[in-house]
């Protein structure tokens, strides 16, 4: 198929980005999403421009590092896929497609397509975690009875891959879908609990500060969400950060 | 802003308040479904919330205050929001992953702003210059005919049909959004949504027949 790109193009942090137009020929419905931009860059290089910069790491879906926005969706039209996981197949011959950067004030461009995500890890750094002794005598984990819902839902909760798809559709650039996957995954578990106090009021603490939007429930995170994380992750960290707040 | 200064704490606020409104709908559209079938009825309903001092002096400043903090929470909210996204997509698909009214709740609530306006004109200021500023002396069975006057011009009638139209849009998500926002997703939430989408379209329909009846019978 031959389909004509509309590409974010910008050439760094400061720089003012404009889309450009790209024509790509005989592009197969077979190819990945990125295969296909690969072979734009090909075409790029061999015409001694500047090839597209695009974030891309596993190519299958659990890394989490491709990051397009494309015709108006967060990792494209299909549902529950990283860009990676993305197939031709989904466009016509003839396609326009636009191809922009995750858009947030907390991801600036670092270059065309490329968007700086480490306010994800500063947020994990505030409080992702649990304390565990490692001297040599840690405990079994299967001597903590854990009820099945609670280990099921916390595994729901643990395959959000901070992608960011979620930040990106979201119309108030919330990151409250990810901070809330990263709060539940814990406070499902006994030994989150002990710090979850903490971790919500921290971890929503550095979420605000890194400047990202306020949640108003449109549950677009939710659906272009990869890993389909569900809202009732964010209505957790709700009830964890009032609980946290009233216990002081 | 103090305890308004975290993200999650304007959301529950701001559920807090719109729940708060949400029940003060059922109890107007109560009072002046009272008046489709009784005049008498109504004059008493009228007379009793215009003069209980309760009502007048702790319940009413409560709701403005409720009123007040909900749109202005809202606009700080979309002001913050605005500031958070930065750049804009040039091409955006929003009606592939949301609902039209949870995109635009900022636009049916600057609608629902607008319909406040003109009713405090056309309701609120009369009252109060009457029973405070001029302090006209007092008529138990004036309220019936001061509620039909209020409908006969069909252009009013209209932009009270309209507003109401954009209050069903903006109760349909925000209903049951305000639940979420203070932690409720649960086994009873489905449960929830289908009533909060019934409230949200019966509710305004009710004032939009009431609006409508005096207005075909006067």
């Amino acid at each position: 198929m031959n389909l004509t790109l509309k590409i974010w193009r910008q050439k760094g942090p400061q720089e003012k980005g404009k889309l450009v137009d790209y024509k790509v020929n005989d592009i197969s419905e077979h190819m990945s999403f990125l295969e296909m931009m690969d072979v734009l860059n090909e075409q790029l290089i061999n015409t001694e421009e500047e090839p597209v910069a695009f974030d891309h790491d596993c190519r299958e879906g659990i890394c989490g590092m491709c990051s397009m926005y494309i015709n108006g969706e967060a990792h494209g039209p299909d549902k529950g896929i990283t860009t990676c996981q993305l197939h031709m197949r989904s466009f016509k011959d003839g396609d326009t497609i636009y191809i922009e950067p995750f858009r947030a004030a907390a991801f600036p461009v670092i270059k065309d397509l490329v968007v700086d995500r480490t306010s994800f890890d500063r947020i994990q750094q505030s409080g992702g975690f649990i304390s565990v002794n490692t001297s040599g005598n840690t405990q079994d984990a299967n001597a903590l009875p854990i009820s099945k819902h609670a280990a099921d839902e916390a595994m729901d909760a643990a395959t959000c891959i901070g992608c960011g798809a979620c930040v990106a559709t979201c119309k108030n650039s919330s990151a409250m879908l990810f901070v809330g996957a990263k709060v539940s995954q814990y406070a499902l578990l006994p030994q989150g609990k002990v710090e979850a106090a903490d971790r919500v009021m921290n971890m929503v603490h550095q979420m605000d500060i890194e400047g990202f939007g306020n949640c108003t429930n449109t549950g677009a995170c939710e659906i272009e969400c990869p890993k389909g994380i569900s809202l009732e992750n964010i209505a957790r960290m709700n009830r964890e950060y009032l609980k946290a707040s009233l216990k002081g | 802003m103090g305890i308004l200064s975290s993200s999650i704490a304007r959301k529950v606020a701001m559920a807090l308040s719109a729940l708060f409104l949400v029940f003060f709908l059922l109890m107007h559209v109560s009072v002046n479904l009272v008046s489709v079938f009784s005049e008498e009825a109504f004059n008493t309903a009228s007379h009793f919330m215009g003069t209980n001092p309760l009502i007048q002096f702790v319940m009413q400043p409560i709701l403005i205050f409720g009123v007040v903090f909900h749109f202005v929470l809202g606009f700080i909210l979309e002001l913050k929001n605005k500031k958070a996204v930065g750049v804009s997509y040039a091409k955006n698909n929003g009606a592939a992953n949301s609902t039209w009214m949870s995109r635009n709740m900022i636009y049916s609530g600057l609608a629902i702003l607008a319909f406040i306006v003109l009713h405090f004109i056309d309701f609120w200021f009369p009252e109060i210059n009457h029973k405070y500023i001029e302090v006209l002396p007092e008529d138990p069975t004036r309220y019936y005919h001061e509620l039909r006057e209020k409908f006969v011009n069909p252009i009013r009638v209209g932009a009270y049909v309209i507003a109401f139209v954009f209050l069903i849009l903006h109760l349909l998500h925000g209903f049951q959004s305000a639940f979420q926002s203070m932690g409720m997703n649960n086994k009873y939430s489905k449960g929830l949504k289908t009533f909060g989408k019934a409230y949200a379209i019966i509710i305004p329909l009710l004032f939009i027949f009431i609006a409508l009846f005096h207005h075909f019978t006067h």
